[in-house]
């Protein structure tokens, strides 16, 4: 039945979806592509017509244009960083047999379902309040002042909250991979004379790799986008001004349309490129 | 040296008892087969010798020093998994020369003990390749090439042929066989195929639920099966049983005559039967034959060469009373 008709019939089924996916990515594509080209402020004279590359020239050229791409590099790298380091001996642990083995483990994935607001303003005020946070109240129990947490520690603590969302993320994924992992292996390992931590590091280790790899893929093309948790807590304030958040800050607030489309090139140019190259990696992993 | 010593040991998974206490020792330098159908406890006795599992009671001795709570890696054992557990992310070299760099040897010894161990086993060809690249026995040899470079004093294999084909099978066999001749080191091998405990063994450990049913060597347990159920485990095809009257003529509750000794006729017989299926194989004929007298039962017979019978004719067997093999009520042997 694979014929020439079924094949063509298959096409047809798929063109809504595919129609739909085209429109909703490609509308927003050109519109962004058509206004960066242009001078356009909404509360300054509307659409002024075609500028050329002014915007792209501006918008890299503006104090603000580095340090949010080094504050955008740090923030992914020490979410990668926590949530693999902390997701692989979270994996560890949650592979010993125990009791109560399903309740704990879902309620290791439970952050990872709570929307991203809610958990950064349940951080800022539950844990990160100088004076009624947990924090706060632990830092005086041993005598010691408390932190403010989101001026003076701005950037970490950015990193804490979105570390705090995607672990689970990197537990599920390292644990499956985990599991997968030949019990036999293991135990041949332990013959040939590999102390626990070798075992780690030769067998455990790069049975991983590839889960890794897919971590750290998945985990920056979404954390590239990170906008909410910042929104909430520092609105952009004490170095925590991410390149999606100097893009926002340039459409809304100083409605300046046409500068943060040219950002969103950039935007879309940069992940592209992380994109490429993590695809690369994954694929030699996979070719093993 | 490589001489093995368990003294009442003794394994329980909580309440499950798997091996009640036993006691068992291997001679330097023997090849032992354990041989058991599966779930017997042949592996488990194996992984408690090995380490990997820790006795709930009793003594594991090797070489005289009491080795039952030291670690797997320090009892110079080696040991070749059903799955060989080779490492997929290293390459063949890499694999063999594990045990060596755990143990921090020089360089120079560690190429040369690996260089070795793939002249013996015809690795040479593809050392630089990964696990995944190799074929089933190339996998397996492999895995024994790691268990040899840490020339250990003995080596234990868990069912290392079950993943391989038949004709593979045979050679690795052989291969396994010669290797034994030519090292000289203790082995013990489990196995569920009494084919390859009959063909390798110096030795055989017959178990059954965790308890040895007989110890002997192949021919010795196939001529004076202690039990009926070794009778039925050690040969193949499997040994024909009788009970009541038949075994009554012989003063016994069952007899036991192997397929191999029975003589078949078209024209006179003590059993007269009809033939149900035959299976010609050239070198040798198998006929199952009901019986007359009693025909939903099944007599299993081998003929060297052809003989030729089809489905439906009738044949008489005549046992040859030298080999018949008499059980008592508790299926123990009589005489």
């Amino acid at each position: 039945m694979a014929t020439q008709h079924s094949r063509s019939a298959a096409r047809i089924m798929m063109a809504p979806a595919v129609f739909l996916l085209l429109v909703w990515m490609l509308v927003p594509l050109s519109m962004t592509l058509w206004f960066s080209v242009r001078s356009y402020l909404p509360l300054r004279g509307g659409d002024q017509g075609f500028v050329g590359l002014e915007n792209f020239t501006r918008f890299v050229t503006s104090s603000a244009f580095w340090p949010a791409i080094l504050t955008t590099l740090i923030i992914v790298g020490g979410v990668l960083l926590i949530s693999i380091v902390f997701g692989i001996l979270l994996a560890m642990l949650l592979d010993q047999p125990m009791w109560g083995q399903g309740v704990v483990r879902i309620l290791v994935i439970a952050p990872f379902f709570v929307m991203p607001t809610v958990s950064a303003l349940v951080w800022k005020n539950m844990f990160m309040d100088p004076v009624n946070g947990l924090f706060a109240h632990l830092w005086r129990f041993f005598g010691a002042d408390p932190i403010v947490w989101l001026s003076d520690a701005s950037v970490f603590s950015i990193i804490m909250i979105v570390s705090w969302q995607w672990l689970p993320f990197a537990t599920l994924i390292l644990l499956t991979a985990i599991q997968s992992l030949d019990s036999e292996q293991l135990e041949a390992a332990e013959m040939d004379g590999a102390n626990p931590l070798a075992r780690f590091a030769f067998i455990t280790l790069p049975h991983l790799s590839r889960a890794i790899t897919i971590v750290i893929l998945i985990q920056t093309i979404f954390l590239l986008a990170v906008f909410a948790e910042i929104f909430v807590t520092t609105g952009g304030a004490f170095g925590t001004r991410t390149l999606t958040y100097l893009i926002y800050q340039r459409v809304l607030e100083s409605q300046n349309v046409g500068l943060g489309s040219a950002g969103g090139v950039y935007a879309i140019i940069l992940a592209n490129i992380v994109a490429i190259f993590l695809m690369r990696i994954v694929g030699k992993n996979l070719d093993r | 040296m490589g001489r093995i010593t368990l003294d009442k040991v003794q394994k329980a998974f909580g309440e499950v008892e798997v091996i009640p206490p036993l006691d068992l020792t291997i001679e330097d330098g023997e090849f032992v087969v354990f041989v058991g159908p599966s779930g017997c406890g042949k592996s488990t006795l194996l992984r408690l010798i090995a380490g990997l599992e820790d006795v709930t009671g009793g003594q594991i001795r090797i070489d005289g020093n009491d080795a039952t709570s030291v670690p797997p890696a320090k009892r110079g054992l080696a040991m070749v998994f059903q799955s060989y557990a080779l490492y997929p992310h290293m390459s063949v070299r890499k694999n063999i020369a594990f045990p060596l760099r755990m143990a921090k040897m020089e360089q120079a010894e560690q190429d040369r003990r690996v260089q070795a161990a793939a002249d013996v086993l015809n690795l040479s060809d593809y050392i630089d390749r990964r696990p995944g690249q190799l074929s089933g026995g190339q996998r397996q040899r492999v895995a024994i090439g790691r268990a040899i470079v840490r020339e250990p004093s003995a080596f234990l294999f868990d069912e290392p042929l079950s993943n391989l084909d038949a004709a593979l099978r045979h050679g690795m066999r052989l291969e396994i066989s010669e290797l034994h001749k030519r090292l000289d080191t203790t082995m013990i091998y489990v196995t569920h195929d009494q084919v390859e405990a009959m063909t390798m063994a110096d030795k055989i450990v017959v178990l059954q639920a965790g308890v040895i049913e007989q110890v002997g060597s192949p021919l010795e347990l196939y001529k004076t099966p202690r039990n009926l159920f070794v009778a039925g485990f050690i040969g193949s095809p499997k040994m024909n049983f009788f009970h009541g009257a038949e075994a009554a003529k012989h003063d016994a509750h069952t007899i036991g005559i192997r397929p191999e000794h029975l003589t078949v006729s078209t024209t006179e017989g003590t059993w007269k039967g009809t033939v149900g299926v035959a299976e010609h194989l050239g070198s040798d004929t198998f006929m199952h034959i009901h019986p007359e007298a009693n025909p939903s039962e099944t007599i299993t017979v081998r003929v060297g060469g052809e003989f030729s019978a089809t489905h439906g004719d009738t044949v008489f067997l005549t046992p040859a009373d030298d080999n018949i093999h008499r059980f008592d009520a508790d299926g123990m042997r009589m005489g």
